[in-house]
This record gives C-alpha cells, structure tokens and sequence, in this order.
C-alpha cells in the first residue's frame, strides 16, 4: 500500500450464506491505471464491483480509497466520494431524453434544494455538450433514452459515467451486444479516459481486453488467481488451467 | 407501452384546461346549489388526488395510506371551526364534550383558537407527519408491495385511533362543520358554500401549478429515475431517500389541503375519511386520469366522484360494480389511463383499426409522434 494508490482491497471476503464470493482478494490500484478484470462466471467479478460501490458489505476486510475506508457507506455517499459505475446491461433513464440523462450525472451538488430552485450551470450544459459530440449522439438530445439502439444505450451510460466526473470508473462489460466497429471506439473511449482518470473494465471479451493493452487482472473463486500484461497471464499456467484454454470437456 | 410517451402535449393540455375553466366559471350560474357543492367537493379531492400522482405517477411510491394526511386536514379545519362556534356551549367548548362528561378542553385543541395558526396546520401537520412516515419507511429500503402494504396498516392504526377517542374528537362521529360560524355566517349557508367552491376552484388550480413546477426540470427527472431505476439514481450520487420523503411530505400537505375543503363542503370530518376503499379510491381517480399526467388526476377525480353521485342517484348499489369495472379496464386496455391514451398514440391507433387512419389530421400534435406507433 503507498500513497500513490487509488484504491486498496485487502483481504475482502465477502460469504452469502457460507458461500464466498469473494475469499481474502486483494488488489491495488494506482491513479491514472487503466485495469482489466476478467474471470469465469462466478468468480466475484460483479461482486467485486459490488463491493467498491457500497452496495455489499463485506464480511471482512477493507476498502480504502482516497486513504478513506469506504466500508459501511452508502451508496450514493461512494458515489459522491468518486467512484463511478456503469452497469453490466445498460442502465439508464428511458422516460428521460439523453439530455435529461446526462443533466442528471453532472448535476451538482446533488441536493434536492439545488435541482429544484435552480437552473443547470453554464459549465454543466457545456460538459453536456462536450459529451454528447463524443458518443455521437448530438442529434437525439430530445429523444427519449429508451429509444435508442442498445450501442447507443451503452454508450450513453458511459457519457453518465464520465459526466460525474469520477476519480475510479468500474466499468462492466461495455461491449456487450456491440458490434466490432463500436466495440473497437469503446476501447479506445476508455483507453483515452486512463491517465486522467482511473478505469476498471470487466470484461469477458478476449479481443476487447487485448486491446485495451493494459495489466490485466484475473479472479477465480473469489479471489485473484493472476496479475500482469496479457502476455503473461497468457502463459500463466494457472489461467490456462482454469479460464483461457479450459479443455472442453 | 411505457409511460415514456406521455408527452405533455401543450395543445391537449391548453384545451382541457380552456373547458375546465369555462366550467368553473360557468358551474355558479348553471348549477344548483346542491350541485355545485357537489362540484366543489369533487375538485377539493382532485387536490389529494394530484398529491397521489406526484408519489405514484411520478415517483412510483402506491400509497394506500392517504386518507390519514386527507383526514388530518380536515380535523384541523374542523376542530378550529368548532371551537370558534362554542361560546354558548357549556365551559365555552365545543358542544360533544358535554356528552362525555368533558369540561376542560384537552390540550391540542387549545392552538386551534388561532385562525393563523389553523391555516397553516390544516397542510403542515399533515406533511410533518407524512414526512415523518416517509423517512422511517424509506430509510429502511421498503418498497414496492410491502410499502402499499405499509401505508395501508399505518390508514388502519390511525383510524382506529380517531374512531375511539370520543372524549377528544368524538369519536366516530366526527366533527360537524355544517352548523359552525364562520367570520359571522354560517359554514354549511348557501352563501359560504359558494365561498368554498370558489376557493377550491383557485387552490386546485394553484396546486396544479404547484405540482408541475416540482416535476418540470430536474427534481421531476430525479422523482422519475427513482421510479424507474432506484439504485441507479443511488449510484449516481443521489440519496433517494430525501428525495422520496420531500415528495411524499408534499403529497401529505396538499392531501391535508383536500382534506379541510371536502370537509367544509361536506359538512363533518369523521373517521370515515380514514377508510381503507377511500384511500383506494384515491389510487383509481389517478389510475383512470392518468398516472404521470397531473391533469389526469384532476379530470379522474372530478369526473369519477360525479359520475359515481349521478349513478347513485339512478341506480343505488350499482355504483361499486361500475367503479371496479372501470378499473378493470383501465388496468387492461388503457393502462396509461384516460389522457394517457388521448396524449399517446391512443386515437390514432383506434382510428386505424377502423380503417380511418387519415383521421389523424384532427389531432395535428399526434402526428409528430407517428414515428412511435410501432411500439404496440
């Protein structure tokens, strides 16, 4: 742990029931990393994420981000701290328009007294603007979020994302059900995010995290099996044996 | 279909309020006086009812517990109407305390002297203890069925209570307003009723702009993220419990608003007002109007309680068969409700099926949204 760190998880076990989810995982992220998670279903990928965002406790063990333990506070206070997540499937507000969407991620402060009494800032409808050019979605400010395609709705969530201006972006599974061109701009979307901000993706997508070129981290029940480029966790024994090129018997 | 294309058509809305209003206006020349309490009654409880579309419609929170903020109200008005009027009772209180045996006046009542202090009672009490109810609940995460579920035992705890306390509020037999003073006439007078009718006509108008100014902008867009995706709001930085209990406190106070003018109009507040269908009622004026339309609920309650005092008087007993009937079919074939459907792509699709499709042109705003018919 040095103070160059992010965010720490030491020794978090997190047990439903007896089940671990997660069993004593540790992890350490530096500001500005952009890293990638990956493992088999039910490796505690999402629980993971679960855990960072406050919406499981766990059984044991620490968070610490910012040098502030994050265990036992709420959600939105998480949020509020900087730790943004997009979810596996996209969601977002579909009774509201993609402008609305983004008006609230970048709202601040996130008091009822502030969004009722006073109108958005200048700088907010700008960053608004700003985002809306970078997922190319300028031309549907006014139409409902519900109405458009689902790489659209993923990309949209990211704008959300990056709107609240989040020192740690958890970000899980962008790619799903995008096609290759706009899985592609995806990773190259969080590739530029890395460096200013701290980025995790989870993904299961071998080509999408290759391209991210980035140190990969590996779960496996619970815990993490394997850290490094993915040159190496590709030669790592262990992985093979249990992820990449499990025999399929 | 979702409630996504309840778009709030200015056009539509225009018009209905054009006849709303033309209504009003009209109602004291056109109507009888019996009518027109009537009238005046149905508008107070589209004041509770706009109360249940900001929680329900918009936040997505079904409160079957309303009538408790509904009846709140009403005691204020009552008890302050009641203990201006006692001067020539016994002990100078009000004239049901003699029955018990009461002489001293108990405590609570003793603020209700004040026409001030009443004023402000009849909405702030309500919403204190909406809020109150609110916070304990949403803090503790419940939601969906189990907080109906909540809201109605909390109806049922509150009218058992003011059903067994003759000694402080009569009990269940309420308290009568009809026959009290006020600035020197007589409430239940013909003259005072069609005072009351036209205060209620301004404050329904009053609480729909009241209400519409706090679901325009964003404090609206946070009410319908909640309704649609909770812990995403919660993610994204908000503290849905806030905003849940300011929106719910607010359904209280306008509630407890309805509550005094249906009871000025109707002549007593009992713990009748605390049934449990009353308060069910409620959520149907809504359903049927439209939940996220606010209009909606205006036009379902006026319309529903009027159509339910005509039917009665034709045909007594019917009524409840008609009301769940009208229910039925709204679940079922409008689920977006009256203006829901009218607002949405419902007469162009009905025109289709007739084949007369060309139609649309009679309902110019509907064509923008043509793009959308696809969607069932």
């Amino acid at each position: 742990m040095n103070n160059k760190d992010l965010l720490n998880l030491v020794d978090i076990t997190v047990s439903f029931e007896g089940f671990l989810a997660l069993n004593k995982l540790n992890l350490n992220l530096k500001k500005g990393e952009l890293r990638a998670v990956i493992g088999p279903n039910g490796a505690g990928k999402t629980t993971f994420l679960d855990v960072i965002t406050g919406k499981v406790k766990p059984t044991k063990g620490e968070v610490i981000f910012k040098g502030k333990s994050l265990v036992g506070r709420k959600e939105h206070k998480i949020a509020r701290l900087g730790v943004g997540r997009k979810f596996q499937s996209p969601r977002i507000f579909e009774n509201l328009t993609v402008k609305e969407n983004l008006e609230i991620s970048v709202s601040t402060p996130k008091s009822p007294l502030n969004l009722i009494n006073k109108s958005i800032k200048d700088e907010q409808l700008n960053e608004i603007e700003r985002l809306m050019k970078i997922i190319n979605l300028a031309q549907k400010v006014d139409s409902k979020a519900g109405s458009l395609s689902h790489g659209q709705k993923q990309w949209l969530e990211i704008a959300m994302l990056v709107g609240q201006k989040p020192d740690l972006m958890l970000v899980d599974e962008p790619v799903a059900g995008l096609t290759d061109e706009e899985t592609d701009l995806t990773a190259d979307l969080l590739k530029s995010l890395s460096g200013e901000n701290t980025v995790v993706v989870i993904d299961h997508d071998m080509e999408f995290i290759r391209r991210l070129d980035s140190n990969v981290s590996v779960l496996n029940q619970g815990t993490v099996l394997c850290e490094g480029t993915m040159e190496t966790i590709q030669k790592d024994q262990k992985v093979i044996d249990v992820y990449l090129g499990r025999p399929e018997d | 279909m979702s409630l996504s294309k309840i778009k709030f058509d200015k056009k539509i809305v225009l018009s209905f309020w054009i006849i709303l209003i033309a209504l009003i206006i009209a109602a004291p020349t056109l109507l009888p006086v019996f009518r027109l309490n009537l009238l005046g009654r149905y508008l107070s409880l589209s004041i509770v009812a706009l109360g249940v579309d900001l929680i329900w419609g918009y936040t997505g929170l079904l409160s079957l517990g309303q009538g408790i903020f509904f009846a709140l109200g009403g005691y204020c008005a009552a008890m302050y109407l009641q203990i201006t009027s006692s001067s020539e009772f016994p002990n100078n209180i009000p004239e049901f305390f003699a029955l018990y045996g009461v002489e001293k006046l108990p405590f609570f009542w003793e603020p209700f002297r004040s026409p001030v202090f009443t004023f402000f009672a009849i909405w702030i009490i309500p919403a204190l203890v909406a809020g109150l109810i609110g916070f304990l609940v949403f803090r503790n995460r419940i939601k969906g069925v189990y907080f109906s579920i909540l809201t109605q035992a909390s109806l049922l705890v509150f009218f058992n209570f003011f059903n067994g306390q003759q000694k402080l509020i009569n009990g269940t037999n309420g308290l009568k307003t009809d026959v009290t003073q006020l600035f020197g006439q007589m409430v239940g007078s013909e003259s005072m009723q069609r005072i009351f009718f036209w205060i209620t006509a301004i404050l329904v108008i009053a609480a729909w702009f009241f209400a519409k100014w706090v679901v325009k902008g964003r404090f609206g867009n946070i009410l319908i993220g909640i309704r649609d995706d909770e812990p995403r709001v919660r993610f994204t930085g908000y503290n849905p419990v806030i905003f849940k209990t300011i929106i719910f406190s607010i359904a209280g106070g306008l509630a407890g608003i309805s509550g005094a003018l249906y009871t000025v109009q109707s002549g007593i507040v009992s713990p009748q007002f605390m049934t449990v269908p009353f308060s069910i009622e409620m959520v149907i004026w809504v359903a049927v109007g439209g939940r996220g339309t606010l209009l909606g609920a205006i036009l379902g309650a006026v319309f529903i309680n009027y159509a339910k005092s005509l039917v009665s008087e034709a045909l007594p007993a019917s009524w409840m068969f008609i009301q769940g009937g009208l229910f039925i079919l709204v679940v079922t074939a409008l689920p977006e409700g009256v203006l829901g459907w009218v607002q949405g792509d419902g007469p162009r699709n009905l025109l289709q099926r007739f084949g007369l499709k060309r139609k649309i042109e009679t309902y110019p705003s509907l064509e923008v949204n043509t793009k959308e018919g696809d969607n069932e």
